[in-house]
Order: structure tokens, then sequence, then C-alpha cells
């Protein structure tokens, strides 16, 4: 019966794989594994179904599983199965539950029993069942429950059940480490078995044990290495041997261990020099296998303590690599050369052709590995060269994970190593073109920020002329379609900021671009925003300047749209602007000063200057204010009746009628206030009130208005010396006294001369385009040499070697002093993520710095810093104010800087976590699929016959 | 450590999903899914890697074999060899070979738990227990054997598999 099919299974389910293997669409698999579910769910529960039909099921549960369908209505019954005493039963019983059932699952303690059970069984293949269960379906609770008996299990006879319970013992340290610490030694015991395999499992518990702790592990460097001497000497079994190596897993996996404990450790590195060397030496090269063994051979090399004999030969077999026409090995090679770079930044020139090819290979994953390499050796000297190529590469990328990780790299490198700030700006602005949605926002700040800080010296005129051009550069791109909104936030910044900061572009030119861009993404409300303060600070420069304002139609039409917007924060600053293009030239100057960007608001909470005003009122018989954690801890124990007292003291909702204001305050003698006449408030009373203290006021706005920038305490990254600065100079080159050249190539003069004569002698075969974007890779001082050749003489490349390398050297130092000035005093860009935060922010969000300006004529600058510094303290002073009994309106105008600041931080969250899962399309699978079906002629097999799956193996 | 093993054929219907760490069935599917589309658009002669962290996450290496019909895929993060991994494919498939004498797609699907045995003799809870196909198949054998024993249901022998091949 079970046996019609003649395989063993019956005909329903050779039926049920045949008809899968027909089916023609998803849709059509799925109705048939549907039905298939049906008959199982039915059948299933039928009683007395015999043993082996059971079996079948459970296997057919298992393949419905596999193509994607819930089969948990019969989970318990392969749990059962699990009971049986029939070892094949048991086996799939087994099988099904560690394929079905995750360590939490519910039915998991059905199961514990069956295997305390079965791990003491007399049948080794029935403990070996048990034991991959345990690896699979015991979760932390549950481990105590078997490792008594796992442990006994190491010393089985059988080298099958005591490899598998090592591996058992693995699983659970890598779940809970704590379980099985005591237990430590038993793995060190294993390493001494006398079967191979058994040894072969243990070192895969040991490294990871040593990839934790080193220390407590490096007595064992000399047996690691003996093992290893021993394996490559033939000394294990014949049936190890794998393609001719003796043990090649083995190997690895020691080397891998040995690569761990010789790190940074001169004496242990010291025992395995003889070894490792023999190995590269035998190894046989023309296997995959011989191969790995020798990709690891340079892993391990690169990562004990440097030996020069070691790093020759590894370097030769990365160049055999590189060479090599197979693509794993080529990939093996630039992988192995991204290492070895670390220790000998020298290696890689020799192969930069090499490097070059697999830059251009249509393989995507090799093109991927060697611009990971190239990432490891950049410097300044190559960074232009290298962050092109990489942005040329991130523009045809279409897999947006990877679109990602390659633009935070070319800006992380930027960042990092730029020649100059004109071309930094430049390279951001492609990055943000292409990939604006993909790169954190504060990469956006960061922009913004140099732009406005410009050099961090006085240097006003290339301050100014960076602006221009960053101006110019922005005024060209903002009129392509489809721009990133963290790009356009940037373009709308810059020109509302220094758009006609230099005079070449009129206000109305500026401001039309800037209306265009808000009418192009009136989707995006961050933008808008952006774009309409942009706006406001162009009129107010005008204003400011005397010049007479030039209104257009689109920038009215804009107004009255965002005036109507269902944004808070929009209808806000469409108000504002509409109330300074109001206002008259001296308010305005004080409003937006220019060019003020990088001013601190200096913010003290404390408001000092309301401290006179408060003792006033208060001896006028004003209720002393509360906190509001006092407040709320009152009112959960005081009675009522006390509460409502409080309520008509205090703040909350009021009953009754607004009492009468009180004398005091409309009657104070106004005082002598230097800045009434700044904005013409409605209120005069209140406007007196807030300058109570003039003293204190004017110090903190003096404080604000001074041009001071924020250079402490951030830390300066820029030019800082790269990781090829100690190698070189510690393998023997002497550091160039020039200015700073030392730091940034040391090895100008000294690599120069070879690489020359290298490229001299390739020259003749080799694809001159090719052999530039070399030079502009690898060569150190390539650059300037190129420089000093084109702009003086041409005949110094030609010309001896002593003659080269002297011109080479000449030109190098003052190029590389050039290239190394620049970078020096410019802010750190990416000190932004770090706890500072809060105190740079607002020196560099335009937005907040805005309305801090705003409120800070308004209402005397405290409220709206001290709404800006602290979340908590809002309602404080809202509750102040409400005290001093000042119009709704200014209350009002005190929260907005942080309500509008919360409201466009979640603006920009959401355009930055929004960008990529809109853009998760790829090619349509269920199509492929239909149509590869469509292909199918029966069964499983595309054709007729059965394809050999060898053929490429055997022949 | 291995994160996972799958095999599926060119038509992207998966023959065997083995995960050592728990995946939801529908994760499964999707995973199975995202590899073949990538695997399906890679030309021939290209490297036998490919870029696993968009699909499995940070510190994932993915080593695929193309078998006539079959793709045999395996995910591990770095601290295995890529060049062994795919060494280990082939010893999988090596094995295979020895058990059902030429093996095919066909073999792998009527034997399904078959190949879990096999799987599950060289690695063992996502990491490599066993490298010698000999010593695998030896178990392998023995297991068949006293399954075979225990019961009168008998696996299918190899011979009447490549003998329905052959129809």
């Amino acid at each position: 019966m079970g046996s019609q099919g003649g395989f063993g299974q019956s005909k329903e389910f050779l039926d049920l794989v045949k008809s899968i293997g027909e089916a023609r669409s998803k849709s059509e698999e799925d109705r048939i594994i549907l039905r298939e579910i049906e008959t199982l769910k039915r059948r299933i529960v039928e009683p007395d179904i015999p043993k082996r039909k059971m079996k079948e099921y459970i296997i057919r549960l298992v393949y419905v599983e596999m193509l994607g369908h819930d089969a948990s209505f019969g989970y318990i019954h392969a749990v059962k199965m699990t009971h049986d005493d029939n070892l094949l039963l048991k086996r799939t019983g087994y099988l099904a539950v560690t394929l079905f059932l995750n360590e939490d699952h519910d039915l998991i303690i059905l199961i514990v029993n069956t295997i305390q059970k079965d791990l003491k069984s007399d049948n080794y293949l029935v403990v070996c069942a048990a034991l991959n269960a345990v690896c699979r379906l015991i979760n932390e609770e549950t481990i105590p429950a078997v490792l008594p008996q796992v442990v006994e299990l190491l010393g089985h006879q059988k080298e099958a059940v005591r490899k598998k319970a090592i591996m058992a013992l693995h699983r659970f340290y890598q779940k809970s480490p704590s379980s099985v610490s005591h237990l430590i030694s038993n793995f060190r015991k294993k390493l001494c078995d006398n079967d191979p395999g058994v040894m072969g499992a243990t070192l895969c518990p040991l490294f990871d044990l040593i990839t934790i702790d080193v220390k407590s592990f490096k007595d064992l460097v000399v047996s690691f290495v003996s093992i290893l001497k021993q394996v490559t000497e033939r000394r294990l079994p014949k049936s190890y041997d794998y393609h001719q190596m003796p043990a090649p897993f083995i190997q690895i996996k020691l080397l891998k261990i040995l690569a761990l404990l010789g790190n940074g450790d001169k004496h242990a590195s010291g025992q395995m020099y003889t070894v490792i060397g023999d190995l590269m030496r035998k190894c046989d090269a023309s296997t995959n296998i011989g191969n790995a063994v020798l990709y690891e051979c340079i892993c391990c090399v690169s990562s004990i303590y440097p030996n020069t004999k070691l790093l020759e030969a590894a370097a030769e077999i990365i160049s055999k690599f590189l060479k090599s026409d197979n693509h794993n090995l080529k990939y093996m090679g630039i992988d192995a050369l991204g290492r070895l770079i670390k220790i000998n930044p020298d290696v890689a020139e020799q192969h930069q052709l090499a490097v070059i090819d697999c830059l251009e290979d249509p393989d995507d994953t090799l093109k991927r590995k060697t611009f990971e390499l190239l990432h490891k050796m950049t410097k300044s000297s190559n960074v232009e060269v290298i962050v092109n190529r990489m942005i040329d590469y991130m523009i045809s990328v279409n897999d947006f994970h990877y679109k990602t990780e390659i633009a935070s790299r070319c800006v992380e490198l930027a960042e990092q190593y730029a020649p100059s700030n004109h071309w930094f700006i430049l390279t951001m602005n492609k990055v943000f073109e292409h990939a604006g949605d993909l790169v954190d926002i504060k990469v956006a700040h960061n922009l913004m920020r140099l732009i406005a800080e410009g050099f961090g010296e006085d240097d006003d005129a290339a301050d100014s002329q960076l602006r221009s051009s960053a101006v110019e550069s922005y005024l060209r791109i903002v009129t392509e379609p489809k721009l990133p909104s963290a790009f356009l936030q940037v373009i709308c910044w810059v020109l509302g900021e220094y758009g006609t900061a230099d005079g070449n572009y009129s206000a109305s030119y500026i401001t039309g671009k800037i209306c265009d861009v808000a009418e192009a993404y009136s989707s995006d409300e961050t933008v808008k925003a952006y774009a309409i303060t942009a706006l406001m600070k162009i009129y107010a420069f005008e204003i400011a300047a005397g010049r007479k304002l030039d209104i257009l139609t689109e920038f009215q039409s804009l107004i009255e749209e965002l005036a109507a917007s269902h944004s808070t924060d929009l209808q806000q600053r469409a108000y504002e602007l509409q109330a300074v293009v109001c206002l008259d030239a001296h308010a305005v100057e004080c409003i937006m000063p220019s060019d003020a960007s990088c001013e601190d608001i200096e913010i003290d909470i404390t408001l000092p200057f309301l401290n006179s005003y408060v003792q006033q009122s208060l001896q006028n018989g004003a209720q002393p204010y509360i906190p509001e954690d006092a407040r709320t801890g009152a009112l959960s124990v005081s009675s009522f009746s006390n509460q409502e007292h409080r309520e008509t003291s205090s703040h909350g909702l009021k009953f009754e009628a607004y009492e009468m204001p009180k004398p005091p305050v409309p009657s104070r003698p106004p005082p002598v206030s230097i800045s009434t006449d700044l904005v013409p408030v409605p209120e005069p009373s209140y406007s007196r009130e807030t300058h109570v203290s003039p003293p204190v006021l004017s110090a903190s706005s003096s404080g604000s208005s001074e041009l001071k920038l924020r250079l402490d305490g951030v830390q300066k990254k820029w030019g800082r010396p790269t990781y090829s600065s100690s190698p070189t100079s510690s393998s023997g080159v002497s550091p160039s006294p020039a200015n700073g050249a030392s730091k940034v190539e040391p090895a100008a003069p000294s690599t120069s001369r070879p690489r020359e004569t290298y490229k001299d002698s390739k020259k003749a075969e080799v694809d001159p385009e090719k052999q530039k974007l070399a030079a502009s890779l690898f060569g150190g001082a390539s650059k300037s040499e190129k420089r000093a050749s084109s702009t003086s003489h041409k005949a110094s490349k030609g010309s001896s070697h002593s003659t080269g390398t002297s011109s080479v050297s000449k030109s190098s130092v003052p190029s590389t002093s050039e290239v190394k000035s620049p970078p020096q005093p410019l802010p750190d860009l990416l000190d932004l993520g770090e706890p500072t935060v809060s105190t740079i922010v607002p020196s560099a969000d335009p937005f907040m710095q805005l309305e801090g300006l705003l409120d800070h004529d308004e209402s005397g600058s405290t409220g709206s810093n001290a709404a800006l510094d602290s979340t908590a303290k809002v309602p404080d002073i809202v509750s102040l104010y409400s005290e001093l009994q000042v119009s709704g309106h200014d209350s009002s105008s005190t929260i907005s800087p942080l309500s509008s600041n919360g409201s466009n931080n979640k603006n920009l969250k959401r355009t930055v976590s929004g960008g990529s899962p809109q853009g998760m399309k790829g090619p349509n699978l269920k199509e492929a699929l239909e149509k590869d079906a469509l292909v199918r002629q029966m069964g499983v097999n595309p054709t007729t016959q059965n394809p050999n799956l060898f053929k490429d193996l055997f022949g | 450590m291995i994160k996972a093993v799958m095999v599926m054929n060119t038509q992207g219907k998966p023959r065997l999903a083995k995960f050592y760490d728990y995946q939801p069935v529908e994760k499964q599917q999707e995973l199975i899914r995202s590899v073949f589309t990538v695997l399906s658009s890679r030309a021939e002669n290209v490297s036998n890697f490919m870029e696993a962290e968009s699909i499995f996450g940070p510190d994932s290496r993915l080593v695929y074999k193309h078998y006539a019909t079959l793709y045999f895929v395996f995910v591990f993060d770095s601290s295995e060899n890529e060049l062994a991994m795919l060494d280990l494919i082939q010893v999988f498939v090596e094995t295979l070979d020895k058990c059902f004498k030429n093996v095919c797609e066909l073999d792998i699907v009527f034997n399904y738990s078959k190949m879990q045995t096999v799987l599950d003799e060289i690695i063992f809870g996502g990491q490599v227990l066993e490298t010698s196909s000999t010593e695998v198949m030896k178990a392998v054998e023995e297991i068949s054997k006293l399954e075979a024993a225990s019961n009168a249901i008998t696996l299918v022998p190899a011979k009447y598999a490549s003998g329905w091949n052959r129809r």
C-alpha cells in the first residue's frame, strides 16, 4: 500500500509532489497545498492510523511547511511521534519537531521528558537524534534538565556521540554562557580525544571561548601548534583527507584560533611562525580548499605579531590570487589585501592594476569588496579619486541597503579627508542629489554648519567665497527635478542665509527660486518650512539693507496658502513672515541679523531678571509659585477643599470670572526701555514688564548678538593622522620635516621612486587611463607629482631616478602643506551625534535660531530660550506667566518655539524613515516563477529527461 | 556559525531549508525568495559569494553553488571561511551523490528526510561537525541499516531512484 509509488511513499504523496511541480503559478501551487492541508487535517486525527502511514503524514506536513504554509495543526502529532519506540519513527518525529518548533514553543515541555529518556538510551542512534533535538529545542530554562546527561555523554564510547555532545554543550554556551561556565575544562580535555573528529569538533567551542577571553587560553598555543603540525604532516587517518589535503577544515579552524591567540602577543606568535611558514610553502594552491587554507594563513599572518618573512609570503600569495581568473580567488585576494595593508600599506601598490581590474569587473560582489578595500586605504592624497568612484558606483546601484552603506562611506571619507571645503561641498551635493533620502539627516546639518562656520578661522574672504560657490552650485542644482528632501532643506537654508550675501543675485531671483521649490515639493512640509524661513531671511536682509522689497506674486500666493495650512508650524512661519515684512529696518536688523547663524543663543533657565518683579508681586500679596511636582504631590494627599483652594490660588481651570488685574502692574512707572521701539507691541504694559531689569536683559542679549563661534569642546577630526602614518614610519621611512607633510604622506619621497619605475616598465602594455587612475589611487605623492610635472617641467618624469625623486620630494612639500593646512582648523563635523547635541543644535538649526531670535524681541528672549532648553520647564513658565496675568497671546508665543521645534523634528524623522521602505521594489518574483512554471514539462524537472547533477563534478 | 542551509531549484522552489536560528515560516519564505531573486540575476562566470547583509542582517555572508537544476546556498557569519564553505557545499553534494548514486533533484524531493540526515551529520547546531564525506556516509549508512532493522519500511533504495530517472 505504502509503496505504490515505488519510492516508499504512497501514491498520494508522489502525486502531490508531481502536481506541485507542474503548477503553473504560485496561486495554483497554493491551492494544491491548501487541499493537501485539508486532507491531512482530516486524516491525521483518524483513529488507529498505521505507524508508517503516520510517518508519511508527518513528512508531508514538513513538506507543506517548507513551501510556506502553516502546518501547526500537526505539531502535536510530531511530538507524539518522538515518544515512539521505533527508531525510524522516533527519528522522523525528532526531525519534524526540530523543523517545526522553536525553543520557546509551548509543546517543548512535552518533549523535554522524552529527550531526557532518550539521552540515556542504549542505542546510540537514539542518543544522537535526541542530541540533535537538544541543540535546537532546549532553551535557557530547560538546560539544567538535560545538562547532566549531556556531560555524561562526553565520555560515550561512540565518537559520533561524543562529537555531538560537545556541540550540544557549545550550543548551551551560546544560549547561556553561565549555565556551562563550570564545564569549560571539558572542552580542553576533549581536545586530547583520540578521535580526530571529536578533536575537530572541540575547536568550534574553543574558538568561541577564545574570541571572548584570549588570556586564559594562552597556554594552549603549544597544543594548537602541535596539532596543526601533526595535521600538516598527515598524521591523521586518510579518511580525513579532502582533495589530497589533510583535514583542511581542521587546519582552517586551527589557523583561526591561532590568529586570535597570536594577536598582539609577540611570544605566542613566535611559536607559530615555523608551522605557518611551512604550511604556506607546502600548501597546494591548485585546489579550492588549498586556497582556502592559504587565505586563512594570510588572515592569521596579518593578525599575529608581524613577521617580515611571513608577510612577504602572504603578499606573494595575494598576488597569485589577484592574478587568477577565478573570481572567487580574486575576491579572496582583495579581502586578504585589505587585511595586509593594515600592517603594511605599501603592499597595495604592487597590485594597483589588479585592484582596478576588480573595480571594473561585472561581478557586483567583487566590486563591492574592492570598494571596501579602497575605503580602507583612503588617505588625503587619494580621497578625491576614491570618493568620486564610489559616488559613480552609488548612482548605478539599485539595492537600497548597499546604496545607503556606500553613501555613508562617502560621507565618512569626505568628512575625514576632504582636501578642501569647496570639494567637500561639491561631493556632499552629489551624495545628497543621488542618495539624499538614505543618508542621515545629521549629515545635512553638518553640511549647513560647515558652510555657516566656514574655516573657523578669521579668513572672511575665503568663507564668503566658499559660500558664494555653494550658493552658485545650489542655484544650478535646484532646478533639477525630484531632489531628496534632506538636500532641499540644505539648499533652502543656504540660499536663505547666503543667497544675497555676495550681491551677485538679486533678492527677487533667489526668492523666486525658493518659491519654486516650495511649490514643486508641496507635499513635503519640512521643505516648505525651510523654504519659508529662507524667504523670511532674504526679505529681512533686504529690509535691513534699506532696499525696497520686490514682492513676487508667487510669494504672495505661497504665503496665503501656508497661512491656511493644516500644519500649525507652517502657519506660524507664514504669519511671522508677514509680520516681519511689515517692520522697519531697525527692528528687522535686530530680529534677523545677517550672517548670524553661528551665534550662540545663551540660555539662563533661572530667569534672574524676573526676580525683582516676582519679589514685587509677592510683596503686593501675590501667591508664591509652587513647582509643579510639589503641586501634584500636594494634590494627592490634600483634602478636596484644600485642593479647590489651591486650584483657585495657583493655576488650573478657573470656573469663576477672571479677577481684575492687580493694580501694581499697570501702574508701574515705565522704566527706561531701550528696545520698546523695536517691535510695535500691542500691549505696552507687557513690554514694560519684560524689561523690569534692563541690566540683566542687556547682558543676555549682548551675549547673543556678539559674534562668537562655538569651537570650544569640539574635537577636531579633520586632517587627523591616518593609519598609514605610523606603520610606514615604523617600517623605516624617515618622516619628512616639511610642514605637516610627514603626517599625511609619510612615504611620499621614498615610495615614489619604485612606483615610478614600476609604472615605467608597465607603461607599454597598460591602458593609460587605468594607469592614471592607479597612480591617483595608490600613489602617496602621485597627485603632487602630477601637479609638479604638469606645472613645471614634464621632463622630470622621464629623467633619471635621482633627479626624479628630488623633484618629487621638492614639489610634494608645498603641495602637501597646501593640502594639509585647510583641513586642520575645520570644525568637527561628526560631533553632532554626541551628547553635546542640545547645545550645538540650536546654533545649527535655522528654525530654532529663528524662533529664538523672534521671541527674543517679543518676549524678552528668556521665555523662548528656556523653552528651547527643556521641555519640562515649559509648563512652569506658562503657569508663571498666567500668574503674572499676561494675556494668552504672549504665553502662546512662548510655547511656540518648542512646539514648532517638536513638530519639525518629527518631520525630519519621518522623512528619514520614510525613504527606505518606499523603494523596496525588486524584480517581480511571482512573474519569474510563473514564467518558469510554463517551461516545466513534468514533475519537478525542467525537461523530460533528468539532468545529471554532477556533470561538472565527476565529468 | 552557519546560519542557514538552503537548497532550491532554478525555478526558486525550495527543496530544503534549514535555519539554525529559529525563523518563523513566513520569514523563511521571504528569505528564500529574496535569496533566489538575487541568485537568479547573477551571471554565470562570477564569484560564488554574494552580499547577504541586506537579506540576513549584519555579519552574514552567503556562498552558493549551482549544480544542474539546483542551487545550494550556505549562509554564515564571519567566523567561517568563505572558500571552505564552498567546499563544504561540495562535501554535502558529494555525500548526497554517494547516497543516491548520481543524485538528481528528484532524489532530493522524495528523500527529504534522508537529505536532512546527511545534513545533520555535516552541520550540527550551526557548527561544522564533520567534513569527511566518507565518515558522513558511514554514519548515514549505519543509521539506515539500524532503521531498516528496526522497521519493515526501508528508505528508498538508490537503485530504484536511478532506475526511475532513466524511465
